[in-house]
């Protein structure tokens, strides 16, 4: 469509590399440290999963990048480099050119991702403000994107409201729409968590499909452990906001390196091949994050707690070649295997 | 004995448009069925588990079985007792008896009551003077694993796994024998999950209550039913023991919701089969077999005749509505899952 658009940044950095981001929420309680020291890096054409449980910082990451942050949220320290420019260093209007057109994203209830007065065809061609053509030309393409989602008849479909779709559907229209302007990296915040499993099979196939035809890379952020293992090729787990673990999908599935992980990946019940009747959990509640805080996050709630992990944060180890995980049990010196 | 539950050829009915409407714009059948004919029993202790996608009519069965929907036809019995068509001070006596857990955690809760008021509101429903409510609310946090001081905390306190623990120490309040769950764990993270169905099963086990568990996650279904029951479009296709459905699925829309189920596992080769289109609606019900639009070993015939159920070789518990069922072992590929060691 627009040669040469998606090969823009072409030095060997990666597309998406986040360093050191610390982020908190003012509150009556006290500052909220939402997202300490968080580094990730999203590499051209690479699906990216960020897994965590409720409260664990990952849609505020998502948020984050987008720059659809609550007015009560200040990022205190870190970089944010998105084809190697500084997003938070960035006169606000040139962030907002960026969205809608190398950024896009699809949020977890299609419903409100969609706006209700507003026809699909309004919506799909306002989308495309960024790019060249005329009206007529961008209905065009919003037709045949709709097609492609596998919208049944989107020739008349196309004037309908956002009502007259069921879940799914809106959600191949919330693709469609962010896939529309072919953007360089797409944030997915939980897209199939509010369907059910027949249809969250066909939407993760669709993105999988569209990921490798428009060559985009996709930061997916789920809690759900099997759509990550099934779309992602990197895996970046969080724990009350911060990045614990991060390395290719195979290696976090098949050999997890820090305690949390496994203990995540035991407790999903599609893992237990025997038929059981009690079934794992991590006992314990994630921390508050209020407040400054010593020593590794999930000491409280970890087996292989030992003396350090009380006062220091541990540094992130290198677990195998692109694996790395923050635990002091993984220091070459702690003599304590792992 | 005589089962702790009976439903027979439950129905139920919603109006989609009023009479007037419906004689303006020439609608003879201004209704939409539900619940079609859904007939199960379920005994002391046991779990039965109900399947299905959004508006296969999982969640308007319990709450026609609780009595918040009066189901258009069928019978319901209760300890051998018929409960439909009851007055509501009838019905009350056997509401002590039979309890429900909403699907969402922490909006079936009052936001203006404490979790101690929340607690004694049973006891003060229905009478029940003998037992001091107070020491009684103190009785179900312990029982729930919840700290005493939990008991002046008001909802918007709780995380959704407390908010859920609570909702279990409600139901649990009148020492019933039958637990409805409508979707206990939608919302919940892994962790948390394990722990309310843990202590289901903890219960289930000291108390000897029978439970109805309405959900989408089979791997859930898997590893807490005796039985499960597969809904689409209002009916039951396939209802039979847990370890056989999951062995041996019969019915094509079972077999494709066992194979929808994403594998934490990268590696997994899975045979997908992936079902297409989306649920019919129950205004437009499919001629013949109500699957056979979206089945991928559909006949000529089966858009033509309606299944009747047929029973699965020798076991008359496992049974299913298709004229096609499948035949050998249905397997999803088999694997060393490397256990993480420590």
């Amino acid at each position: 469509m627009m040669p040469g658009v998606i090969n823009q940044h072409s030095s060997g950095a990666p597309l998406l590399r986040v360093r050191g981001l610390d982020l908190d929420f003012g509150s009556p309680r006290g500052r909220v440290h939402a997202l300490r020291g968080v580094s990730l890096d999203v590499s051209a054409g690479e699906v990216v999963g960020i897994v965590g449980e409720s409260g664990s910082g990952k849609s505020t990451l998502a948020y984050t990048l987008m720059g659809l942050l609550a007015e009560n949220a200040e990022v205190t320290g870190g970089e944010i480099l998105f084809e190697g420019r500084d997003l938070l260093r960035m006169a606000p209007a040139a962030r907002r050119d960026l969205l809608g057109n190398r950024l896009s994203m699809i949020f977890q209830d299609p419903m409100t991702g969609l706006n209700p007065v507003r026809t699909i065809e309004r919506q799909m061609i306002d989308a495309q403000h960024h790019q060249p053509g005329s009206r007529r030309e961008k209905r065009d393409r919003a037709v045949a994107m709709l097609a492609r989602v596998g919208i049944p008849d989107p020739q008349s479909r196309i004037g309908g409201y956002p009502h007259e779709f069921s879940g799914g559907m809106r959600q191949r229209i919330c693709i469609a729409m962010a896939l529309l302007v072919r953007p360089a990296l797409l944030i997915a915040d939980e897209p199939t968590t509010a369907l059910d499993a027949t249809l969250e099979v066909q939407i993760i196939h669709l993105l999988k499909d569209l990921q490798k035809e428009i060559g985009c890379s996709i930061l997916f952020v789920s809690h759900h452990l099997g759509t990550v293992a099934e779309l992602c090729d990197q895996v970046a787990v969080m724990y009350a906001g911060e990045v614990i673990e991060h390395g290719p999908v195979r290696d976090i599935f098949r050999n997890p390196a820090h305690p949390y992980t496994r203990a995540l990946l035991e407790c999903d019940p599609g893992r237990i091949r025997q038929k059981t009747r009690l079934l794992p959990t991590i006992p314990g509640e994630v921390p508050g994050l209020v407040g400054s805080q010593r020593g590794c996050i999930f000491r409280q709630r970890c087996g292989y707690a030992f003396a350090p992990c009380a006062d220091e944060r541990p540094a992130e180890y290198s677990v195998g070649a692109a694996q790395g995980a923050r635990c002091h049990l993984l220091a070459p010196t702690s003599g304590v295997p792992a | 004995m005589s089962p702790l539950l009976s439903v027979r050829d439950l129905r139920v009915r919603f109006r989609t448009m009023g009479p007037l409407k419906a004689l303006a714009t020439g609608v003879r059948q201004p209704f939409i069925d539900a619940v079609c004919g859904v007939s199960f029993e379920l005994r002391k202790g046991e779990t039965l588990g109900l399947v299905g996608e959004s508006g296969s009519g999982k969640s308007t069965v319990a709450r026609a079985i609780m009595g918040l929907r009066p189901p258009t036809s069928g019978s319901i019995a209760f300890e051998g007792q018929e409960i439909t068509g009851l007055s509501p001070a009838e019905r009350k006596l056997y509401l002590r008896r039979m309890a429900m857990m909403f699907q969402d955690p922490i909006g079936s809760l009052s936001p203006r009551l404490t979790v101690r008021s929340l607690l004694m509101e049973p006891f003060h429903i229905h009478g029940m003077k003998d037992r001091d409510a107070a020491t009684e609310a103190d009785r179900l946090l312990g029982l729930v694993g919840l700290p005493a001081d939990f008991g002046r905390r008001y909802p918007h306190q709780l995380s959704g796994g407390q908010a859920r623990r609570v909702g279990v120490a409600r139901a649990l309040a009148l020492d019933p024998n039958l637990i409805v769950a409508d979707e206990p764990t939608a919302g919940l993270d892994v962790s948390v999950q394990g722990e309310v169905l843990n202590l289901l099963a903890r219960l289930q086990d000291q108390l000897g209550i029978a439970i109805l568990i309405i959900t989408h996650n089979l791997n859930v279904v898997r590893h807490i039913t005796d039985r499960m029951a597969i809904m689409y479009l209002g009916r039951f296709v396939e209802v039979g023991p847990t370890e056989h459905i999951f062995r041996q699925p019969r019915h094509p829309y079972t077999e494709a919701l066992l194979s929808a189920n994403p594998e934490p596992d990268p590696d997994a080769v899975i045979d997908r089969i992936e079902i297409k289109g989306e649920v019919p609606s129950l205004l437009k019900r499919p001629s013949g077999c109500e699957f056979h639009t979206r089945c991928r070993y559909a006949r000529e015939m089966c858009a033509k005749v309606f299944p009747e159920p047929s029973q699965s070789g020798s076991d008359p518990a496992h049974s299913f509505k298709c004229h096609f069922p499948l035949e050998g072992r249905w397997q999803r590929a088999e694997r060393s899952l490397v256990s993480p060691t420590v």
